[in-house]
């Protein structure tokens, strides 16, 4: 294999933060056009590995050549200097401006008098979105627009500056189904046009769609790089994980016989602001019950107003029977109910508070003895939540952004599970997750509800929703427009059509 | 399933690595402290003829710092909660006015409670406006900031109202506790209740995670707003308290009594907290950033320097330490 074509290529690359080390002698290369997935379980390193490349960190040991030279890539400037362009997982753009003046931010096209030409830097973003096949007016203020439309903002913003490598660390988080579907069509006809992509997912249908060659790293090491023709998913499972995982996506019986009583949750006529119509349905203990539907179908709103952060407008909500009052996520607590929202970076976590107050957030009234808290009794609980559901943190003092994304998550759930909740509302548990970690959460909302919770799991990925619910509510528009036992469900396919109203 | 809150003793995961934790230990955090050092040493030197390290002086200090230490522990909930308070200082100034005036009328509890009141009205007021309405509190505190003071011109005719109740003044602000000054014991009492109640308990807990970040903080069950009002009432009670402690130290109340001690406030708790964007504060930092400006204010007098100088000083002082004191 000659090394000149490869455009990217990283050698023995180790890094440490605060003496734990990270990445150990990784090495790593990309092609001209091909598409490399970088996979690996949370905590691997694969966003350390990019952040390198992007020069948010510097290498302990190591080198990079680009283009087969030695580069030295030590700020971002340098990266962008050198083409390699980064489609951040939290986006890097100004809601206020424009997508136009986003995408040329820093490098404004300047007009006569030095002044700047914002009708050239439209022309010239018109030009890229051509070039890309997608259709964003380079007028239209960011903040106006959807998360697609961020993310294709910063792929012209890359693009538009000569990138030649493109990294996208989990691009399909936060999209929907078609959306995703759009991204992989633009993601082939650049790769047609020569640029390289590092693709970073923890979807595996993702990969087998994308990617050429696939890297995985395991607890910072390389592990393997392979064609993924010359790899099958599960070794690329085992590969990730450590070991075998088998059946994770399959649906197991549980035995419901002693909990079918009354309901726990029975929720009537419904209404809560433009997404919430008219919904009824009742939940008993020990069910699990799925929730799919599009995108803006109503679930995470429905979600939201079951734990009483959207006003109700009308219905009512009944627990073991009796009214209840949700009209604050205090009441919804207080009733037993529990959401562990879609969002962890803005909604579930203090990012910079340390993992130990963010666990013992929602779990202050047990560790106080009289008015103050009980430091040590904080301790305990906290280093409890952390060994029983294995978060991987070097320091529990240490603030939660640190963590990997699958262990942020994890932190989250810790963190609701300690509240010992009877109803568990769950949106999108696994995003970001790895199959590892998936395949324990998947477990562990059985286990609850096999205890005798009553569970609501919304997700996007049919496979996660049918390995685990024991029905299936449809949403759309904000009403349920099907109720389907687990039985009648044949396949994802039938889904996936009951989704879109077929 | 075991349930969570069954607690497992002796877990001492978290503290086994002594050697490592030493290696990790953000001195930035300590800056303050480090700083307090420095120019305390530094002061002692060179002004070892003009008295510095007397008692005497020392304990004025602390006298000097008393009022400022007393509003920054309030300001500190406001800044660890992303908010500000800039009426702190007219509150204080309207507070000693109202306090005087019920004084002279009335007699020694009504003089208290209305002092006391002014802190409570304009902090609830305050906290209202924020947390119901949802305004910036930059905006709010501003605008009472200039109400507050127009108040206590306004009802004073800008006239100073003295205070002859001995009492009144012994206890808020002249008086000593045996060797101690008055002042101090009052700083103290405020320092400790202030650190005690935003690290060990719940209220505490719960101002920091707002602060740090207010959507998961709601999606918690925290009532955000309830906090936000609190922390504002609670900035808006304690100044009025400092406006006592003036009215008691300079036997008089006073609508310029405070005026600029927001400033002073804030950079306090800068100092000695890691943001001003709100997730931290510490009360105790809060103290030695209070001490450090009364430390170079009066090293600055004893140097020599006029007060041009002192300001000009002051001012470099400060922006070197938050310098220092900055996340990378
Ligand atoms: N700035 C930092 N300081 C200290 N530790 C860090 C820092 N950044 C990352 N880490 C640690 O490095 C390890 C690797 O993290 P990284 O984010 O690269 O994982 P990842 O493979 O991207 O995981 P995920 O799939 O969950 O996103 C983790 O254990 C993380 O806690
Ligand atoms: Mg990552």
């Amino acid at each position: 294999m000659n090394t000149a074509d490869n455009v990217v290529e990283m050698r023995s690359i180790s890094k440490g933060f605060n003496g734990v080390s990270v990445l150990k002698d990784v090495g790593f290369d990309v092609r001209k056009g091909e598409v490399h997935a970088l996979a690996g379980g949370n905590g691997a390193g694969k966003s350390t590995l990019m952040k390198i490349l992007q020069g948010v960190y510097q290498t302990d040991a190591g080198e990079i050549r680009i283009g087969g030279k030695p580069a030295a890539i030590n700020s971002i400037q340098d990266a962008k200097a050198a083409g390699i362009g980064m489609v951040f997982q939290e986006f890097s753009l100004v809601p206020s401006l424009t997508v136009a003046q986003n995408i040329f931010l820093g490098v404004e096209p300047l007009g006569r008098g030095g002044l700047i030409d914002d009708r050239a830097a439209v022309k010239r973003a018109r030009e890229v979105f051509s070039e890309m096949e997608v259709h964003v007016d380079p007028r239209a203020e960011v903040s106006r627009l959807g998360t697609a439309y961020w993310q294709l903002t910063e792929i012209a913003k890359a693009l538009a500056q000569n990138a030649q490598v493109l990294i996208m660390d989990e691009p399909t988080a936060s999209l929907a189904r078609h959306e995703s579907e759009a991204l992989f069509e633009l993601i082939d006809r650049l790769k047609g046009r020569g640029i390289s992509i590092i693709y970073i997912s923890h979807r595996m249908d993702e990969v087998y769609r994308l990617a050429d060659r696939i890297t995985i790293l395991r607890d910072g090491r390389h592990l393997l790089t392979k064609p993924l023709t010359d790899v099958t998913p599960e070794q690329i499972v085992e590969g990730i994980v450590g070991k075998k995982i088998e059946g994770e996506l399959s649906y197991r019986a549980r035995d419901r016989e002693s909990y079918d009583r009354s309901p726990l949750l029975e929720v009537r006529g419904l209404n809560a602001g433009h997404r919430v119509r008219d919904v009824s349905f009742a939940l008993r203990p020990g069910e699990i019950l799925g929730l799919a539907g599009l995108m803006g179908s109503g679930r995470t709103e429905l979600a939201r107003a079951l734990f009483g952060i959207d006003k109700l407008d009308s219905g009512e909500v009944l627990l073991r029977g009796k009214k209840v009052k949700l009209a604050s996520p205090q009441q919804a607590i207080d009733a037993g109910i529990a959401l562990i929202p879609e969002d962890r970076r803005a909604q579930g976590l203090v990012l910079e508070h340390s993992v130990q107050e963010n666990l013992l957030l929602p779990l202050l009234g047990q560790i106080q003895r009289g008015p103050l808290l009980d430091g040590a009794k904080g301790k305990a609980l906290s280093s409890l939540l952390i060994k029983r559901f294995a978060v991987k943190v070097a320091h529990p003092h240490r603030p939660v952004r640190l963590l990997s994304g699958g262990n942020q998550q994890k932190v989250v759930i810790a963190k609701w599970l300690g509240t010992d909740p009877d109803i568990l509302i769950l949106d999108e548990p696994t995003a970001g997750v790895d199959i590892g970690t998936k395949s324990e959460i998947l477990d562990m909302i059985r286990e609850l509800a096999s205890a005798g919770k009553a569970v609501i799991v919304i997700s996007s990925e049919y496979p996660e929703l049918l390995a685990v619910s024991d029905r299936v509510l449809v949403l759309k528009d904000g009403s349920i427009i099907r109720d389907i036992p687990l039985r009648e469900i044949a396949d994802e396919e039938y889904l996936q059509l009951a989704v879109q109203g077929v | 399933m075991s349930k969570a809150n069954t607690i497992m003793p002796g877990d001492t995961a978290a503290s086994r690595n002594f050697g490592s934790m030493l290696k990790e230990l953000d001195w930035r955090r300590y800056v303050i402290y480090i700083g307090f050092v420095v120019v305390f040493l530094f002061f002692a030197i060179l002004l070892r003829d003009q008295g510095f390290l007397s008692p005497n002086n020392l304990l004025n200090i602390f006298r000097q710092t008393a009022t400022i230490t007393v509003i920054a522990v309030g300001m500190t909930y406001v800044i660890a909660c992303a908010e500000i308070d800039l009426s702190v200082g007219s509150v204080a100034g309207l507070s000693s006015v109202c306090s005087a005036m019920a004084l002279s009328h009335w007699g020694l509890v009504p003089g208290i409670l209305a002092g006391l009141a002014v802190g409570l009205v304009v902090g609830s007021l305050n906290g209202a406006l924020v947390s119901l309405l949802g305004i910036p509190s930059f905006l709010v505190t501003l605008g009472m900031l200039g109400i507050a003071v127009g108040v206590a011109q306004w009802i004073t005719a800008s006239a100073p109202q003295p205070i002859l109740n001995d009492t009144f003044n012994l206890v808020f602000g002249s008086g000593n506790f045996g060797p101690v000054p008055g002042l101090v014991v009052w700083s103290a009492i405020f320092v400790a209740i202030g650190a005690v109640v935003l690290n060990r308990t719940k209220f505490g807990r719960q101002v920091l995670a707002t602060g740090g970040n207010r959507n998961a903080a709601e999606f918690t069950g925290i009532n955000t707003k309830r906090i936000k009002f609190q922390v504002l009432l609670i900035s808006g009670t304690v100044a009025s308290v400092a406006g006592m402690l003036y009215a008691g130290r300079l036997q008089s109340g006073r609508f310029q009594w405070g005026s600029g001690d927001e400033l002073s406030a804030i950079a306090a708790v800068i100092l000695g907290g890691p943001s001003l964007f709100g997730g931290f504060g510490s009360i105790i930092g809060t103290l030695f950033g209070a001490l450090l400006i009364g430390l170079i204010n009066n090293g600055l007098i004893l140097a020599g320097l006029d007060s041009s100088q002192q300001q000009v000083v002051r001012g470099a002082i400060i922006i070197l330490a938050v310098a220092l004191a900055r996340k990378k």
